[in-house]
């Protein structure tokens, strides 16, 4: 880890990205978690650790997606490739999971 | 109330209790705690390692709810085993101390949620109690407080929140009435948590979207308004479905920062969509899907609805029940005890006490460390006034309910320097200029009402300015450091450093004040019976039990010596028998105008005795005082005056104020009249006993006197400084003989 001291911060040398929990540190702790009998909470800490890569307004931008009737079955496909693509296989998987069940309960943006 | 109404029911009728309502058990409505007719039959039914079966429900009918119960939220691999115990069985594993935590966690894994709540229901409250002893995540207790105000005041905001942090929260919960503060507030309840103490995690409850953003701008240390619902018409109606809040809760990780689902029983009542079910039955459902997003932890026990709940019966019974089901899940459990549920003291405390004495996670998912009018979550359970309360408590019954006692004095400091530190910070961002005249309302405020000098146009331009620079909590540190508050800015820091490694994101994780981690992985519940589980250090144990409302005898001592008057009580020598029949002697107890000075009803000893002579010359009789130096029982202090006075009548007076009336021929513990009730004996009594006095010598009819009994609870207030002062008696107790007093004023 960098130096994260008062010194480099008047230095202006410490951002939001200086302080950001790594993958590698993420699946750690998913492995720990699945230790102590807590597989739900490893899964999410594996489906962060695809998502340190993310852009904060990308971010936003999914959780948007996913929330009722805001994206059709393409759109929400498309974003599920897209994640599969760059190394993301879970955030795929719950984007395609999240389409199937929207579409069958109602809950895809209308002319979808 | 009508013809009929006698007045012992227009008594009760007006008491705070009734102004709640209490709701007649309606299932159709959801207004039932425990199993509803239409709560389903628990079931399972698994297909090639498939879901095709929920809780009655086949897989082409599943709601979203079940759906992703279905998927991510059950372990098949003990479903089979679990569904098979039957009710009691299970609910005993919860309580059995030979059973162990982790064995209940391995069960409950593959249950259902309509199982999982028939397991649950039975468990009796002192039952819910041990198991909520053993179950919970973390073994040391914790707390978590609001922190709010009318105004978005970032000064009183400040000042609030490191005095929350005095008292040993460490969790603080901010919100807005104005949802365009969010960011100002978060700023100002960061700065001052920070300086009330190291580690309190921060937050600011506010719509999804926007709370994210403040955690990924590193505004907030935690989020958890991250709402979870038991139907899936009020889920979406909330605006959000299971798979959105689990890619919510991956978006919080992603960033390092902690988060917990918000749930709890009675919701969906109130927003009339229950489906029929009970209450217990949906908060399963909900406690179920926290797990299965995989959310490490859930604030439930009501919340908002908790006066639902509250109102149908045994609905308080199933707060706590909820709470112990977060448990039973294997996630860190905010139980409640939030949201006001009742206008009675009495009611609400009933409503806690369980749970306090259990312990949890965190106590209250909210307490309410400031005014309740300054609460924008509305008032909760425990409030501003009730903080001396909570810290008795916690010493009455050697419970850790995370909260510590704090000094006015280091208060007083910590308040200043937290609105210094935003007043500071404000200016050098350019965010706001708050004046000094605001700045010094806010030191010293109890609540916003006492901040009349703040601008409230301030708080919505700083969270602009906040929201258009792209501020950061790094931009925050930097201004603190060049602005002198360099322990501030490193504390503020080091909440930054901690995302880093992500220990904090384990289950029920808080930070200690060294920064270390105490969470299911690193202080996990061993609780296995008396003897096991969470004790308090000693040190812990001191501040539980050092409130500032203590005192010692030497306290007293000193209390008293600082009234002392010794030049108007003096020895003139051994005290001889009269034979005059008109005069009545005085006698006073050994520490009276020696080591105590003051009576318990605030007159001092010589005021006390200078009524008694003026009413013993009102009646014509003559006086001496005496000190009876070998005995503290007023009854023979008092005998003994009788066998000195030449009248054979003598008056006892204890130092602490109480008297009475004896007669030489009278049995040591028999007397004439007695006042015995000492704090309400003022100067008129002590007048009218002197003349009674003078009327038994004389043999004429005394006036009757009356003790002041009144309602209050008069032993609480005097029975501790009794104690002392009674030691204090036996402290100056001798064998010398009595000795005549010279009484002068």
């Amino acid at each position: 880890m960098s130096d994260l001291t008062l010194d480099a911060v008047r230095a202006g040398d410490v951002t939001m990205a200086d302080v950001a929990i790594t993958p590698q540190t993420l699946r750690a702790q998913a492995d720990v978690a699945r230790a102590h009998a807590n597989p739900q909470l490893a899964e999410n800490l594996l489906r962060a650790a695809e998502l340190t890569a993310v852009g904060d307004e990308e971010l936003l931008a999914v959780y948007e997606m996913l929330r009722p009737r805001r994206a059709t079955a393409a759109e929400l496909e498309a974003a599920a490739a897209s994640f599969e693509a760059r190394g993301a296989p879970r955030i795929a998987a719950l984007l395609r999971e999240a389409a199937a069940v929207y579409a069958r309960r109602g809950l895809l943006r209308a002319g979808g | 109330m009508g013809e009929g109404v006698v007045g012992r029911f227009r008594f009760m009728d007006a008491q705070p209790v009734n102004l709640d309502g209490f709701a007649t058990e309606d299932p159709q409505l959801g207004l039932i705690a425990f199993n509803s007719p239409a709560d389903p039959e628990p079931s399972l039914v698994v297909r090639d390692g498939r879901v095709v079966e929920l809780d009655g429900r086949a897989e082409a009918d599943f709601d979203v709810i079940d759906a992703f119960l279905a998927a991510h939220g059950l372990d098949l691999d003990v479903a089979a085993e679990a569904m098979a115990l039957d009710d009691v069985a299970l609910a005993r594993l919860l309580v059995d101390p030979n059973v162990p935590r982790a064995e209940v966690v391995r069960l409950v894994a593959g249950l259902t949620p309509a199982k999982l709540a028939r397991a649950l229901a039975p468990l009796r409250p002192a039952e819910l109690t041990i198991a909520m002893t053993k179950m919970r995540a973390r073994r040391t207790p914790s707390n978590q407080a609001h922190v709010t105000n009318r105004n978005d005041d970032p000064l009183l905001l400040a000042a609030d929140a490191a005095t929350a942090a005095a008292f040993g929260f460490r969790e603080i919960e901010t919100t807005v009435p104005v949802l365009g503060d969010a960011p100002s507030n978060a700023v100002a309840v960061s700065i001052g948590a920070a300086v009330g103490a190291p580690g309190v995690l921060v937050q600011c409850s506010v719509e999804e979207a926007t709370e994210l953003q403040l955690g990924l701008r590193g505004l907030v240390s935690y989020a958890e308004t991250v709402s979870l619902y038991g139907t899936e018409q009020i889920f979406v109606d909330g605006d959000d479905t299971p798979w959105s809040k689990a890619f919510l809760a991956s978006a919080y990780a992603s960033r390092g920062v902690k988060m917990r689902v918000t749930s709890g029983g009675g919701a969906e009542a109130l927003m009339g969509a229950s489906e029929g079910r009970s209450m217990f039955y949906l908060e399963s459902r909900c406690v179920s899907l926290a797990r299965a997003i995989g959310s490490q932890g859930v604030q439930n026990g009501g919340i908002d609805a908790a006066a639902v709940a509250g109102s149908v019966p045994r609905g308080v019974r199933s707060l706590m029940a909820e709470n112990l089901m977060v448990m039973a899940r294997n996630l860190e459990a905010c139980t409640g005890n939030d949201a006001l549920m009742s206008e009675s003291d009495v009611r609400r405390t009933s409503r806690t006490m369980p749970i306090f004495l259990a312990g949890s996670d965190y106590i209250c998912s909210g307490f309410g460390s400031i005014q309740r009018y300054d609460n924008m979550f509305g008032p909760s359970q425990w409030n501003a006034e009730d903080v001396d309360d909570f810290l008795i408590m916690q010493r009455d019954w050697g419970v850790d309910g995370g909260l510590r006692t704090a000094d006015a004095g280091a208060v007083a400091v910590l308040r200043r320097r937290a609105v210094d530190a935003v007043q500071a910070v404000y200016r050098h961002l350019g965010l706001a200029d708050l004046d000094d005249v605001w700045a010094d309302q806010a030191v010293d405020a109890a609540g916003s009402k006492d901040v009349p000098a703040a601008d409230l146009m301030a708080p919505l331009t700083a969270s602009r300015l906040i929201r258009e620079s792209g501020l950061t909590m790094v931009d925050v540190v930097a201004a603190l450091e060049e602005c002198g508050f360099d322990d501030v800015a490193q504390r503020l820091l080091d909440m930054l450093g901690v995302r880093r490694h992500g220990d904090h994101l384990q289950t029920a994780a808080i930070f200690d004040e060294d920064l270390r981690v105490l969470s299911l992985i690193t202080d996990p519940n061993d609780y296995a019976g008396p003897g096991t589980g969470y004790e308090p250090t000693p040190r812990r144990a001191a501040e539980l039990d050092a409130v500032r409302q203590q005192r010692s005898v030497a306290d007293l001592r000193a209390a008293q010596a600082a009234g002392a008057d010794p030049a108007a009580l003096a020895v003139r020598g051994p005290a001889a028998a009269g034979t005059d029949p008109r005069e009545v002697v005085i006698g006073v107890s050994p520490a009276t105008g020696r080591a105590i000075w003051t009576t318990l009803g605030g007159l001092t000893v010589v005021q006390a005795l200078r009524e008694l002579l003026a009413g013993l010359e009102e009646e014509g009789c003559t006086a001496r005082v005496v000190r009876v130096n070998d005995t503290v029982d007023l009854g023979l202090v008092g005998l003994t005056a009788a066998r000195l006075a030449g009248s054979g009548i003598g008056i006892g007076l204890q130092a602490k104020g109480t008297a009475l009336i004896h007669r030489r021929d009278l049995a040591p513990l028999a007397n004439l009249e007695l006042y015995s009730v000492a704090p309400g004996i003022d100067a008129p009594m002590y007048r009218l006993l002197g003349a009674n006095a003078a009327r038994h010598a004389k043999g004429a009819t005394p006036q009757p006197a009356r003790n002041p009994y009144s309602d209050e609870a008069i032993e609480a207030r005097y029975h501790t400084t009794v104690v002392g002062l009674v030691a204090i008696e036996r402290s100056c107790c001798t064998p010398e003989p009595p000795q005549e007093l010279e009484v002068t004023w």
